[in-house]
């Protein structure tokens, strides 16, 4: 009763919320009706591609709220959280690739058909439990919260910040590339997991899970939203923000800076996580490239754009991006690099508070000339 | 008196003369005599030429030793032609041939006078076949023929060569040609050829004698001949024998060790020097101006590619490529650091974050650049003749050029730069600017200007990393990016703003790498060196060589 009363007041709080959430639920009704029910021949209908692509973006902005929450409100910039991403999608990888079961290329029953290949006898112990989704699910949000549990302990508590974490992030994220691409780690080299069959039962491939999986992106980004909202909101995110803007004072005072960042870290990477485990069926496939640093940096261009420190413009950005990315590779591929570089120097430039920053701002003008 | 005299005089002249005439007929005959005698070689040469191409192999090793004591300078190519059997004669005229296959068929060259024959199909010629006796006799008269030459090089290349498939019948051989032999890595090698020989000798004396010596050679045959009389001499239960066989045997494994290690170094400080090069320019831009350039990568891709284009323009001249490349590189990706400095960085200052983003789009940017006026595809850029090959030290040593040259040439913009900060007015500006900004304003230096020269001399240098990534990796539009990590390691692990920290950090992280290569294979000593310096980071957060004082504060 308590908590519903608690969400109420929360979205009533939050303006720009109430509309995103709104719209949300909007496209998450609107979407699988126009795929499912409208007849293919309309002009209104919508492909089960434009689903996924969208289900995709959706599950890009999970990631890039999870960003803005450790970045935009903690002063954290991580240039390495697609190590959280790729953890979460690998550990969902691996629950669709043990759905596989006998029906691989090679029919092995127990083995993946890479170990197959590899000449693997048996299961590595690291896969083992990766058959329930239940455990697929735990791992998903534990791997790469402990992940950020050790890496934020080690380097909160030797007070890295700034430029050097950004760096050993960095750092990070790289070495894991590595490590994912050697096949002795048995995550498939190179080539990662894919050929994924289904998943809890459904067809991977049917147009039927697709708009679920959609539906459920919506959700956990809805879910998200509202769970850095409430985090922010909270006596925890006030201190954060003032570690933000003011590390030694709040340190000062006697609050213990290192939990903050280190819990704000943790909460950051499951989300991330969950992102990358919805991303994976999705696209079908995972690769030791989601781990590359520069996937870790076109997701702080995205919060750049939207805004920093406001989640909403976290979630604009990637949409924005990505849609921006869509198009110009699909239609224009030269241009698109020269049109994200140029994003990159703009949006620093001229826009230090995002698009969100510059609406805001004008509006504000507006509202001022407005009152005179 | 005076008649006597005179008589005297013309008998003397008359024998003058006599002795003149002798000497003259006998110069005469001499010359009568050598061209005879060359005559006689030229005929023993294409006699001994056409007999090769009877098929009985008997006459053809008559013809063989013929050709061998002609002492034709010709018969220096002959033989090994025979011996790789590219030696054939035509069917129509049986001209002997080399033969050198084209697209189009089969290039011919004549051997008695080195002239050209067209090209001709297989069906015309036919191949001069030697069987094993054959081959043996040619390749002992080849090295033979070698350890002759005047050359002590060649010499010496013949006696490794004999080394490799030493047999007792080269001892007679070996021996006169050490009672020749002036040179002493070529007496050092008979030597090792003569031990070895001796080690397999009935006579126990002896051959204890040559199992000692062999234990200073460094050839890996005269160290398997070694394995091999252990296991005979265990086989036989010969204790002494034994004994000095494992000796010399251990003796050679020490020193292999020791050249191991040696090379390992070697290999670590060449990679330390590139990583040095690497992350110099940016020990520059993000130490002292405290800019995080994530466009460094991307200028020295516009150093590698100036390279190319420099290639390009003097095609004829590969050789002095280099020498031009560099500073051509150092202008160019200098003149894009300062536009970059001025167009994007100088509005970011005091906002190291700002700056990554904004550097990172400018890379992206420039990567684009590339792949359109170039193309996506990697770019082939020369390596002058000068940089290829390697010195050999001994059998067991040796270090490549281009690994010696990059090690030198780092060193040397290393300490280019070293001088530059310390002994120059800029360098004293640089520092002032870095140690405090509106201090050294207030004293009058343009800090704007220092701001823009400083970036451009950090983009300078990575244009020069550029020339020499050039020649040991590939030159594309992603070759920025595969450094750019390892160069950011290199100065936060050596510690920002320290240029000595770069230097000791690019060589420590060069060398541990190659040491642990062949433990954990190259992925993996990647991934733990990040990890060490991930965690090394978390225990001294600045860096091997944190600055000091008020600079360090924030």
């Amino acid at each position: 009763m308590s908590f519903t009363h608690e969400l109420i007041k929360l979205v009533q709080q939050d303006r720009v919320g109430k509309y995103l959430l709104s719209s949300l639920l909007a496209v998450s009704i609107m979407v699988p009706v126009l795929n499912l029910l409208v007849p293919e021949s309309s002009s209104l209908h919508v492909s089960t591609y434009v689903v996924t692509l969208l289900g995709k973006y959706l599950c890009y902005a999970l990631l890039a709220i999870a960003l803005d929450l450790v970045w935009g409100y903690g002063g954290i910039l991580s240039l390495g959280h697609g190590v959280f991403f790729a953890l979460g999608g690998y550990a969902m990888g691996m629950y669709l690739m043990r759905q596989v079961g006998d029906r691989g290329v090679y029919g092995n029953p127990e083995l993946p058909d890479f170990m197959v290949f590899l000449d693997w006898q048996e299961l590595p112990w690291y896969w083992l439990g990766f058959d329930q989704f239940w455990f697929s699910a735990l791992m998903i949000i534990l791997v790469p919260g402990l992940l950020a549990f050790i890496f934020g302990w080690l380097a909160f508590r030797s007070r890295v910040t700034g430029v050097y974490l950004s760096i050993i992030t960095q750092a990070l994220t790289f070495a894991f590339m590595l490590a994912f691409f050697r096949n002795e780690m048995g995550f498939g080299g190179n080539n990662g997991l894919t050929d994924f069959k289904d998943i809890l039962g459904f067809d991977i491939q049917h147009g039927g899970t697709r708009n679920v999986l959609f539906v459920v992106s919506a959700l956990a980004l809805a879910v998200g939203y509202l769970l850095c909202r409430y985090i922010v909101n909270s006596k925890f995110g006030r201190v954060v923000v003032a570690i933000r803007d003011a590390e030694d004072r709040t340190r000062f005072i006697g609050y213990k800076v290192e939990s903050y960042k280190l819990w704000l870290f943790v909460i950051s990477a499951m989300m991330a996580g969950i992102a990358g485990a919805l991303y994976v069926p999705q696209v079908g496939i995972i690769n030791p490239g989601e781990f590359s640093p520069l996937n870790s940096i076109e997701l702080v261009v995205w919060v750049a754009v939207g805004g920093r420190g406001t989640l909403y413009g976290a979630i604009v950005g990637a949409l924005l991006v990505n849609f921006a990315k869509t198009f110009f590779t699909g239609a224009l591929p030269e241009v698109w690099l020269f049109a994200l570089g140029g994003l990159f120097v703009v949006v620093t430039l001229f826009l230090p508070q995002g698009l969100v920053g510059l609406y805001q701002q004008t509006r504000e003008k507006y509202l001022a000339r407005r009152a005179v | 008196m005076c008649i006597h005299h005179t008589v005297h005089a013309s008998y003397r002249n008359m024998k003058m003369l006599a002795v003149m005439f002798k000497i003259l007929l006998f110069i005469g005959s001499l010359v009568s005599y050598t061209a005879a005698m060359a005559a006689q070689a030229e005929d023993d040469f294409v006699s001994g030429l056409t007999q090769l191409t009877q098929s009985d192999f008997d006459v053809k090793e008559q013809a063989i030793k013929q050709l061998a004591e002609t002492d034709d300078e010709r018969v220096g190519k002959v033989l090994p032609a025979m011996l790789s059997g590219s030696l054939y004669y035509v069917k129509a005229d049986k001209t002997i041939v080399y033969i050198k296959k084209t697209d189009d068929g089969y290039a011919l060259t004549s051997v008695l006078e080195n002239t050209s024959l067209g090209v001709v199909s297989k069906r015309k010629i036919k191949k001069i076949t030697v069987n094993n006796k054959l081959r043996k006799q040619l390749s002992g008269l080849i090295a033979q023929r070698g350890m002759t030459h005047h050359d002590p090089a060649v010499r010496l290349a013949s006696v490794k060569n004999m080394i490799s498939q030493l047999s007792q019948a080269d001892r007679e051989n070996i021996q006169t040609q050490l009672g020749k032999e002036q040179h002493k890595d070529v007496i050092a090698a008979l030597n090792v050829a003569l031990a070895m020989l001796d080690a397999e000798h009935t006579d126990k004396q002896k051959q204890l004698a040559a199992v000692k010596l062999l234990a200073e050679s460094n050839y890996p045959e005269s160290r398997n001949l070694l394995k091999e009389i252990l296991i005979q001499a265990k086989a036989a239960d010969d204790t002494t024998l034994i004994n000095q066989v494992s000796m010399s045997l251990e003796k050679i494994q020490v020193r292999a060790e020791r050249y191991q290690t040696i090379e390992t170094v070697f290999f670590g400080v060449s990679l330390g020097s590139v990583l040095l090069l690497a992350a110099i320019g940016l020990a520059i831009t993000f130490g002292v101006m405290g800019v995080i350039n994530m466009a460094h990568g991307e200028l020295m891709m516009i150093g590698a590619y100036t390279t190319y284009v420099v290639q390009l323009l003097m095609p004829n001249h590969i050789e002095w490529s280099l020498l031009v490349a560099i500073p051509s590189a150092f202008v160019v990706a200098g003149l894009f650091g300062v536009a970059i400095e001025r167009g994007v960085i100088r509005f970011l200052y005091g906002r190291p974050l700002e700056t990554l983003l904004a550097t990172f789009g400018i890379s992206l940017i420039l990567q684009q650049l590339v792949r359109s006026v170039f193309s996506p595809l990697n770019r082939a850029v020369i390596t002058p003749d000068w940089m290829s090959g390697s010195w050999q030290i001994n059998a067991l040593l040796s270090l490549t050029y281009n690994r010696l040259y990059i090690i030198v040439f780092s060193l040397l913009v290393f300490v280019g730069l070293l001088m530059i900060l310390k002994k120059t007015s800029l360098g004293l500006h640089v520092r002032a600017v870095s140690q405090n900004r509106t201090m050294a304003r207030a004293m009058g230096i343009r800090t704007e200007w220092v701001d823009a020269m400083t970036f451009g001399l950090g983009s300078g240098i990575a244009g020069i990393a550029g020339v020499a990534l050039s020649q040991l990796t590939n030159v594309g539009p992603n070759l920025g990016q595969s450094y750019i990590i390892d160069s950011f390691m290199v100065v936060v692990f050596g510690g920002v703003g320290n240029l000595w920290g770069t230097l000791v950090a690019a060589m420590s992280l060069g060398i541990a790498n190659k040491f642990m290569e062949p433990w954990v294979g190259a992925v993996l000593a990647k991934i733990f060196i990040l990890v060490f310096i991930i965690l090394f980071i978390q225990k001294r957060p600045r860096g091997l060589f944190p600055q000091k004082g008020r600079a360090a504060e924030n």
